[in-house]
């Protein structure tokens, strides 16, 4: 950590004390992990056969794939669709007519303040009492809504900072050329902004593939379904499945985080001198500053909460 | 038909309405104060010279904003509290409670944690050297130049972070306790799936969570640091 400018290259003394503090932490966590692993000893959680089933084909092919392809399929979907209502209310928002601002605005932050379970319970519930009981919402189908009204809503916003963010030269040298509104909107102002934004859009994608999980509460068969319901119910194993399952959605996000984080680094790249390191070290895909000179607080870190 | 606008069923049940939307405040609050406090104590680990600390931290953070949430409840409440019997309460509605309240603080702490390290990041480089210049140690130029002025920086975000656990507190569905979302889904059940009932709980959730992001959105700006 020489690159730290919080404290010095340590002298003799403080080399001493770091040792010492390295010393004390490492005794600590693998104390910590020693009493994690016992723990699950004691409980019998480790025993040879909650463990073999993951190491069956049949497992594999007959439940964690089919889990993880509901899922993918879920984002998927969901992913395309948010991308378009996205872009459309983004520029909705945008737009010099009172009466499409007005109500993308509105529709963006109705979405956005409140929870997507309940819009999946809607989207379930809602048809089905509407239509008197005779048309009935697939889990698939209220997954998909929920997450494309909720994620569409934050993409809307980062369209929004992202066309924003864009020198205001660049959209005056459109016109002086003699395009339209929507040639401007469509040729320079969206590609530029989309590019930027690549790294928020992609951390939105990880929110969203988290989500899918939610499909649990209604019963749709994705990863989490099969892992926490389905699996358990056959060999007892709830938590080495569950911890099979969760390091099977840890690498697919952190895949596209750090895919996120490499765009990031090179639209950095190409937009001139870098940035200046940050005090504590790089931190994981954040909106271009620009979008915050904008005025517009995107903090694709954050969004991620959700 | 007329079921279509009849919002008979939220006056009907105010009572037990009010009191899912006291569950979601409580769990908030209780997760939030821990979060933070959590939050704290990893972005020290994620910022400190000593390796093993700063991997220790960094490995919790990307486990933990990695998985879902909804594994990260269902884990408390189905795999650590009913299968391993670790129960934090005699009281099966106060076991399920806490282990909500464990699983949402430490998946947002996470995210605390990031938000808190961007704000460190947000001080300019010059500042920490100006500290160090004028002879203040690690601690001091931590206490008296960095840290007040990242925890100023980082208000927004912590306000996005407040918000969107409150929204999240929905998911403590699946841990069995009984908060608005819960409630909701009853009421679907019990009265079908109007759009009033929809409407009732999403102004519910939007009286908590707008003026959060006002209230935030007002103190970042009063308290930003101007440069």
């Amino acid at each position: 950590m020489s690159t730290s400018v919080l404290f010095d290259v340590p002298g003799p003394r403080a080399r001493l004390r770091n040792n010492i503090i390295t010393l004390v932490s490492a005794v600590v966590v693998l104390g910590v992990a020693y009493l994690l692993i016992s723990g699950l000893a004691d409980k019998g959680q480790l025993q040879g056969r909650l463990w073999e089933p993951f190491l069956r084909a049949d497992v594999w092919t007959g439940m964690i794939i089919p889990g993880l392809v509901a899922t993918l399929k879920a984002a998927a979907l969901s992913a395309v669709l948010a991308l378009v209502f996205g872009v459309v209310f983004g520029l909705g928002r945008l737009s010099d007519h009172a009466w499409i601002r007005r109500p993308a605005g509105a529709v963006v932050e109705f979405f956005r303040a409140i929870p997507l379970l309940l819009l999946i319970f809607f989207a379930q519930a809602g048809p089905a009492t509407l239509s008197g009981y005779t048309v009935g919402v697939p889990a698939f189908a209220a997954v998909v809504i929920g997450l494309t009204l909720y994620n569409g809503s934050v993409l809307a916003e980062v369209f929004r900072a992202g066309v924003l963010a864009v020198p205001r030269g660049q959209s005056e040298a459109g016109y002086s050329l003699g395009l339209s509104k929507s040639g401007v909107m469509r040729l320079i102002l969206l590609p530029q902004a989309t590019t930027a934004m690549m790294p928020a859009i992609i951390s939105q994608m990880v929110v969203l593939l988290k989500d899918t999980a939610l499909g649990w509460v209604i019963a749709y068969e994705e990863l989490l379904n099969f892992g926490l319901k389905q699996i358990p119910a056959n060999f007892g194993n709830l938590i080495p499945s569950a911890i099979v399952i969760s390091v099977v959605y840890i690498g697919i996000n952190m895949a596209l985080a750090h895919l996120a984080t490499v765009l990031e680094r090179r639209s950095r790249r190409s937009r001139g001198p870098a940035a200046p390191a940050g005090l504590a070290g790089p931190t994981a895909p954040a909106g271009p500053p620009s979008a915050e000179s904008a005025g517009i607080s995107v903090v694709a870190d954050s969004a991620r909460v959700e | 038909m007329e079921s279509l606008l009849d919002f008979g069923p939220l006056v009907q049940e105010f009572a037990t309405i009010l009191a899912g939307f006291w569950s979601t405040i409580r769990l908030t609050v209780m997760s939030a104060v821990l979060a933070l406090v959590l939050g704290t104590v990893l972005v020290a680990m994620r910022v400190s010279p000593t390796p093993v600390l700063r991997s220790v931290g960094t490995f919790y953070v990307n486990i933990l904003r990695n998985t879902p949430l909804t594994l990260v409840l269902l884990l408390c409440a189905l795999g650590l509290s009913d299968t391993l019997q670790l129960t934090l309460s005699r009281d099966p509605g106060i076991n399920y409670y806490w282990w909500a309240i464990a699983g949402l603080s430490a998946y947002t702490a996470a995210f605390v944690c990031e938000a808190l390290r961007a704000g460190i990041n947000t001080v300019p480089v010059g500042q920490a050297e100006a500290a160090r210049a004028i002879g203040l140690t690690f601690t001091q130029s931590l206490r008296l130049i960095v840290l007040p002025q990242a925890f100023r920086s980082v208000i927004a975000p912590l306000g996005s972070i407040l918000i969107a656990l409150t929204k999240n507190t929905t998911i403590v569905i699946v841990a069995g306790y009984i908060e608005a979302s819960a409630v909701m889904k009853q009421m679907f059940d019990d009265y079908g799936g109007t759009l009033p009932i929809f409407l009732g709980f999403a102004a519910g959730y939007m009286v908590l969570t707008l003026p959060t992001g006002f209230f935030f959105g007002w103190l970042a700006r009063r308290l930003a640091v101007v440069r």
